[in-house]
C-alpha cells in the first residue's frame, strides 16, 4: 500500500525498549503478526463527507441492536404457552396470555432497566432500517454503484431486505395484539398466493392460524438465522469497501487514481469511534424519553378486537400501503381455483420494484457500455436521467408508504377515506412520471447554471452603471478550486447503433440505443478548455 | 454521436491522466476537457493557527470525557436509587428515565469528545492513497489460470466426465432430504383446506357475547345495536384461539325494511337480526367498526367496507367478497342459535377455495 503523507513531523521516538506497551506489542506480534495489520490498515485513508456517515449509522445501530437484543434474550420466553399474567402491571393482572407476552411485560415492568433495553432495541431497529435506506439513496444518487461496486450494491440491497425481515420478526415476538394482527395479515397474504399459499401458511404456523408454534419459530429466525446472515453480509460488504477503497467527490487533488482523506489512525478512528458513541447515545436518549411499542396498552393477542389507527413499524408501511391501494373485486374463481389478484398484484408490483432497484447498476452499465472503474462520485445533477429515475422510484415508494396511513390522513385532515385512497392511487401511478419530469428539468437547469458560472463567473451583486447610462451586474470569475469542482465530471452521448459484421442490427442493440437516447439525449456538455479561454475575452 | 467501442479516440484523453485501456462506452472523452489544475486538497483550520483556540479545544475534549464518567456513575447510582416498586408505574418510568439519562450522558460524552478531538486537535493533514485497478495484474491472473489448469490436470476433473457428472448429481440431490424434513412443520393427517372450510359453529350452537361467553337472547338485540359474538362454549375448546380466529361473528339488528336480503337467504336472519363473519375477506383482520347510520362495516386494516343492509357486499377497499353470513334462528328459550356452520369458508381467500 503506497501511502503518501505530506510534511508530517517525524513521529515522536518510542519510549525506550523497557515500556510495558512495547513489551506487550512485541509479545502479541511474535504470536500474531499484528504489526503487518497495523502497517497495512493503520494509515488507510478514508475521505470525509457527511453523506458517508449514513452507512456508519446503519452499522453502529446494528451493534446497538446486538447488544440490547442479547440482554433481552436473557429474559424473553419465546413460548406461546398460556399463562395467567401476575406481574406488576395492574390493568392486565389475571389476564390469560402467552408466556412471550407475559415475559415481555416482565421485561418492561419488573426488571430494572428492562424497559430501557426494550426501547433501545426498538429505536435502534427503526434507526437501522432508516439509515440503510438513506445510505442506499446516497449510493444511488451519486452513482457510487458503478464499476467496480455493482456487486456491493447487491449485497447492500440484500442487507436492506434482511433488515426488514429482522424488524418484522422482532415486532411479532412479544405476541401482543398488534404483532398478532400483523401476523394475521401475513397469513392472509400468504394464503392468496396461487398454488402453494395455503400450504405455506399451514407449514409456517404449524397448523391453523395462530397456532402455538409461530413465536418460537420467528424467534429462531430473529436471533439466530437472520442475525448470522446480516453479519455475514455486513462482513462481505466491508471487505469490498476495503478492496475498492472509498469513493470520493471530485475536487482539487482528487483523481480517479487516488483517494484523499484522513488516515484510520488516528483521525478517522477518533471520528468514527466517537460517532459510534454518538449514535448509541442518541438511541439511548430516545429510549429514555420516548415510549415505543407500548404493548401493555394493546394487550395480548386475541383474534377479535382491534383498534382503528394502529400502524406497523415504518419500514413495513410500503407493503401495507400497497395492499390498501388495490381497487375492489380483483378476485375470481377460474378452473375451480381462487385467483386473488388483490394480493397477487401488490406482491408482484413490490417484487418488480425491488428487482428493478436491485439490478439497476447492471442496466445503467449496459446502456453506457462504460467498462472503466469509477471512483469519483457524480453530483446528482450531472447524471440527470439517473437522478430523475431515482426521484420517480422514491415517489412510488412514498405513495405506497403514505397509503399505510390512509385512515389517519383521512381522520386528521377530515377528508373522506375514499378521497385519500383515490388520491394516493393517482400519486402512485402518475406521481413517478411527474417526479421524473420535474427532477430532470431541475437537474438540467442546474447544469446550465454551472456552465454559465464557469464561463461567465457568478453574479457578484455589484451593479455598475455603464457610460451609456444602462446598469449591469458585474460578474466575478470563480476561483480555480470552484471551477475544477464544477467541470470535472464525465458525460455521455447517446449511442449510435451500427450494423454488426453480418450487416444486421440486433434487437438488443436497438433496445440499448433507445434507452441510451432516453438517458443522454438532452445532455448538457461540461465546458471545455477552449470555451473557457474564449469566454475570457468577453470580460 | 458517440461511436461505441471505439477506443482509439481515447488515447488523446488528457483530463484525468488516466491510462485508459477499458472501453468508456458512450462516455464523451474530449481532448479539450478542462485539465486538472493540480491544486492541493488542503486548507488550514483555526486551531492550526491559533494556540489559544487549540487549548480551548483541549479543555472541551477532556471535560466531555469527565462528563461521560459522571454519566456512567450516575446510571449505576440511578439503578439503585430508583428501584421498581411493584405495581407502581411511576417508579418504572423514573427507573427508565434516570438510568437512560446516565447512559446517554456516558455515551454522548465519549462520542462528542472523541469526534471533537479528531476534528479540532489531531494532525489535520489529509493523506493520499493511490488506487490500483481492482482487477488482478496480468501476471497474477495468468498464474491463477495456470493453477486451475494444473488442478484440473491432476484431478482429472475435466477428463473423467463420469466422475464429474455423478458428483454434480450427488451434490444436487443431497439437500433434498432437508426439503422433505420441513413437511414436519405442520401436523400430519390434517388437511388445511378441510380445516379452513369448517368452523366451531354447528346447528344449535348458541350465539354468545365476546369475550365473556354469555348467550344472547333475541329480545336483547334492539334495533341499531351490534354485538361481538363467539360460539357458546368457546373458552373450553381445545384450540381456543384457532377456533376463535375463524368463528368470530358480528350481530346487528336493522329495521326489516332496511334489509335487502337475497331470496335464497331470506330465512337466515331473524326479525331483522343478521349475523356475519367478523373475519375480513381480504387478509383476515377483524372487521370491527360498525357505522349505525349507514349500516357499513369498516375493516381497520385496509379500509375495506361492507354494506350490511345489502348482504355485506363490498363497497370499497381491496376486499373482493362479501362477508359470509351465519344462518341464525331462535331456540325454545329465546336464545339466538346457529342454524348450521357457515355455508362457505370464512376469512381470506385461498387457492383451493371454490
Ligand atoms: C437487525 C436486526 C434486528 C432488528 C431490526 C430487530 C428488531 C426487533 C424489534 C422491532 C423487536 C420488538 C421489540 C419490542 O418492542 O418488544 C424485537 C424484539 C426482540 N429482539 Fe430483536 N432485532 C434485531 C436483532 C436482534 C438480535 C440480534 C437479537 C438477539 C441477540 C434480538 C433479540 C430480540 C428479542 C429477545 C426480542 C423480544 C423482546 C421483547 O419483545 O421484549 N434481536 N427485535
Ligand atoms: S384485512 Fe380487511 S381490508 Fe385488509
Amino acid at each position: 500500500m503506497s501511502t503518501t503523507t505530506e510534511d508530517r513531523p517525524a513521529p515522536v521516538a518510542e519510549k525506550r525498549s523497557g515500556g510495558v506497551t512495547a513489551a506487550a506489542s512485541n509479545y502479541l506480534d511474535e504470536r500474531t503478526s499484528i504489526s503487518a495489520v497495523v502497517k497495512e490498515f493503520g494509515r488507510k485513508v478514508f475521505p470525509d463527507h457527511w453523506s458517508f456517515l449514513l452507512g456508519e449509522v446503519a452499522l453502529y445501530s446494528f451493534v446497538v441492536i446486538l447488544l440490547s437484543g442479547t440482554f433481552l434474550t436473557f429474559f424473553f420466553q419465546a413460548s406461546m404457552v398460556e399463562v395467567e399474567y401476575d406481574g406488576s402491571y395492574v390493568p392486565l393482572k389475571g389476564v390469560e396470555m402467552s408466556a412471550a407476552m407475559a415475559s415481555s411485560l416482565d421485561i418492561s415492568f419488573d426488571i430494572r432497566g428492562g424497559l430501557l433495553m426494550r426501547q433501545i432495541h426498538h429505536w435502534a431497529a427503526l434507526l437501522f432500517v432508516a439509515a440503510i435506506g438513506l445510505h442506499m439513496m446516497r449510493i444511488f444518487f451519486t452513482g457510487a454503484f458503478r464499476k467496480p461496486r455493482e456487486i456491493n450494491w447487491v449485497i447492500g440491497f440484500v442487507l436492506f431486505i434482511l433488515a426488514m425481515a429482522e424488524g418484522f420478526t422482532g415486532y411479532s415476538l412479544p405476541d401482543d395484539l398488534l404483532s398478532g394482527n400483523g401476523l394475521r395479515i401475513i397469513d392472509g397474504m400468504v394464503k392468496g398466493i396461487p398454488l402453494v399459499g395455503t400450504w405455506i401458511s399451514f407449514l409456517l404456523f404449524g397448523g391453523e392460524f395462530p397456532g402455538t408454534a409461530i413465536v418460537g419459530r420467528l424467534y429462531t429466525l430473529h436471533i439466530l438465522l437472520l442475525p448470522a446472515l446480516v453479519l455475514l453480509f455486513i462482513a462481505l460488504h466491508l471487505v469490498f469497501v476495503v478492496v475498492h477503497k472509498h469513493t470520493q467527490f471530485g475536487g482539487p487533488g482528487k483523481t480517479q487514481q487516488n483517494v484523499v482523506g484522513y488516515p484510520v489512525m488516528p483521525v478517522y478512528a477518533a471520528k468514527a469511534g466517537g460517532f459510534f458513541f454518538i449514535v448509541f447515545g442518541v438511541i439511548a436518549f430516545l429510549a429514555s424519553f420516548f415510549t415505543i411499542n407500548p404493548i401493555w396498552n394493546y394487550g395480548p393477542y386475541d383474534p377479535s378486537p382491534v383498534s382503528a389507527g394502529t400502524q406497523p413499524d415504518w419500514y413495513i408501511g410500503f407493503a401495507d400501503g400497497a395492499l390498501r391501494l388495490i381497487p375492489p373485486h380483483l378476485e375470481f374463481v377460474l378452473l375451480d381455483r381462487t385467483w386473488s389478484f388483490n394480493i397477487i398484484i401488490p406482491l408482484a408490483a413490490l417484487g418488480l420494484f425491488i428487482v428493478l432497484a436491485l439490478i439497476y447498476p447492471f442496466i445503467e452499465a449496459w446502456i453506457t457500455g462504460d467498462k472503466r472503474e469509477h471512483h469519483i462520485l457524480d453530483r446528482p445533477r450531472n447524471a440527470a436521467t439517473r437522478t430523475a429515475i431515482g426521484a420517480a422510484g422514491l415517489t412510488f415508494y412514498a405513495g405506497l408508504w403514505a397509503a399505510a396511513s390512509s385512515d389517519i390522513i383521512a381522520t386528521h385532515f377530515m377528508v373522506t377515506m375514499e378521497g385519500v385512497i383515490h388520491t394516493l392511487q393517482a400519486v402512485v401511478i402518475v406521481g413517478p412520471f411527474i417526479a421524473y419530469f420535474l427532477t430532470k428539468r431541475i437537474c438540467l437547469a442546474l447544469q446550465k447554471k454551472d456552465r454559465e458560472i464557469v464561463l461567465h463567473g457568478y453574479e457578484s451583486g455589484r451593479i455598475i452603471r455603464l457610460p451609456g447610462g444602462e446598469y449591469i451586474e458585474k460578474h466575478e470569475p470563480i476561483d480555480e478550486y470552484q471551477r475544477w469542482k464544477l467541470v470535472s465530471y464525465h458525460d455521455y452521448k447517446p449511442l449510435m447503433i451500427r450494423p454488426n459484421s453480418r450487416g444486421k442490427i440486433s434487437v438488443g442493440q436497438k433496445a440499448r440505443a433507445s434507452l441510451s437516447r432516453w438517458f443522454f439525449e438532452d445532455r448538457i456538455a461540461p465546458p471545455s478548455r477552449g470555451e473557457i479561454e474564449a469566454s475570457h475575452g468577453d470580460h | 454521436m458517440a461511436q461505441d467501442g471505439q477506443s482509439t479516440e481515447l488515447t488523446a484523453s488528457g483530463d484525468h491522466d488516466e491510462v485508459e485501456t477499458l472501453s468508456p462506452g458512450t462516455a464523451v472523452v474530449s481532448s479539450d476537457a478542462v485539465r486538472d489544475p493540480g491544486l492541493p486538497p488542503h486548507r488550514l483550520r483555526v486551531t492550526d493557527t491559533d494556540p489559544k483556540k487549540a487549548k480551548r479545544a483541549e479543555r472541551v475534549v477532556y471535560t466531555l470525557f469527565y462528563l461521560s464518567l459522571a454519566g456512567s456513575l450516575f446510571a449505576v447510582a440511578a439503578y439503585m436509587a430508583f428501584p421498581i416498586i411493584p405495581e407502581d408505574l411511576l417508579s418504572v418510568r423514573l427507573n427508565n428515565m434516570f438510568i437512560g439519562v446516565g447512559i446517554t450522558l456516558a455515551l454522548l460524552g465519549i462520542g462528542i469528545g472523541a469526534v471533537h478531538w479528531g476534528k479540532a486537535l489531531m494532525h489535520d493533514h489529509e493523506a493520499i492513497d493511490l488506487r490500483h485497478p481492482v482487477r488482478g495484474t496480468d501476471e497474477t491472473r495468468a498464474r491463477a489460470v495456470e493453477i486451475i489448469q494444473e488442478a484440473n490436470e491432476e484431478s482429472g476433473f475435466g477428463r473423467r466426465s463420469l466422475i464429474r457428472n455423478t458428483l454434480i448429481g450427488a451434490l444436487v440431490a443431497f439437500p433434498l432430504p432437508a426439503v422433505v424434513l420441513f413437511r414436519g412443520l405442520a401436523p400430519e393427517g390434517e388437511d388445511p383446506v378441510e380445516l379452513l372450510e369448517n368452523t366451531a359453529w354447528e346447528a344449535g350452537t348458541r350465539l354468545a357475547r365476546d369475550p365473556d361467553g354469555t348467550p344472547i337472547r333475541a329480545s336483547d338485540v334492539t334495533i341499531g345495536s351490534v354485538f361481538h359474538v363467539i360460539p357458546e362454549g368457546l373458552a373450553e375448546m381445545e384450540h381456543m384461539l384457532e377456533e376463535k380466529a375463524k368463528a368470530i361473528v358480528l350481530l346487528m339488528r336493522l329495521k326489516p325494511e332496511d334489509l335487502n336480503e337475497e331470496e335464497s337467504k331470506k330465512d337466515w336472519s331473524y326479525n331483522g337480526i343478521v349475523a356475519y363473519s367478523k373475519v375480513c375477506t381480504h387478509v383476515g383482520c377483524p372487521v370491527a367498526l360498525y357505522e349505525q347510520q349507514t349500516h357499513h362495516l369498516l375493516c381497520p386494516c385496509h379500509q375495506s367496507q361492507f354494506d350490511v343492509a345489502n348482504h355485506a357486499a363490498v363497497i370499497f377497499g381491496p376486499a373482493a367478497r362479501p362477508l359470509p353470513q351465519l344462518p341464525i334462528a331462535v331456540d325454545d328459550e329465546g336464545y339466538l342459535v346457529a342454524q348450521s356452520d357457515f355455508k362457505e369458508p370464512v376469512g381470506p381467500s385461498f387457492w383451493e377455495r371454490h
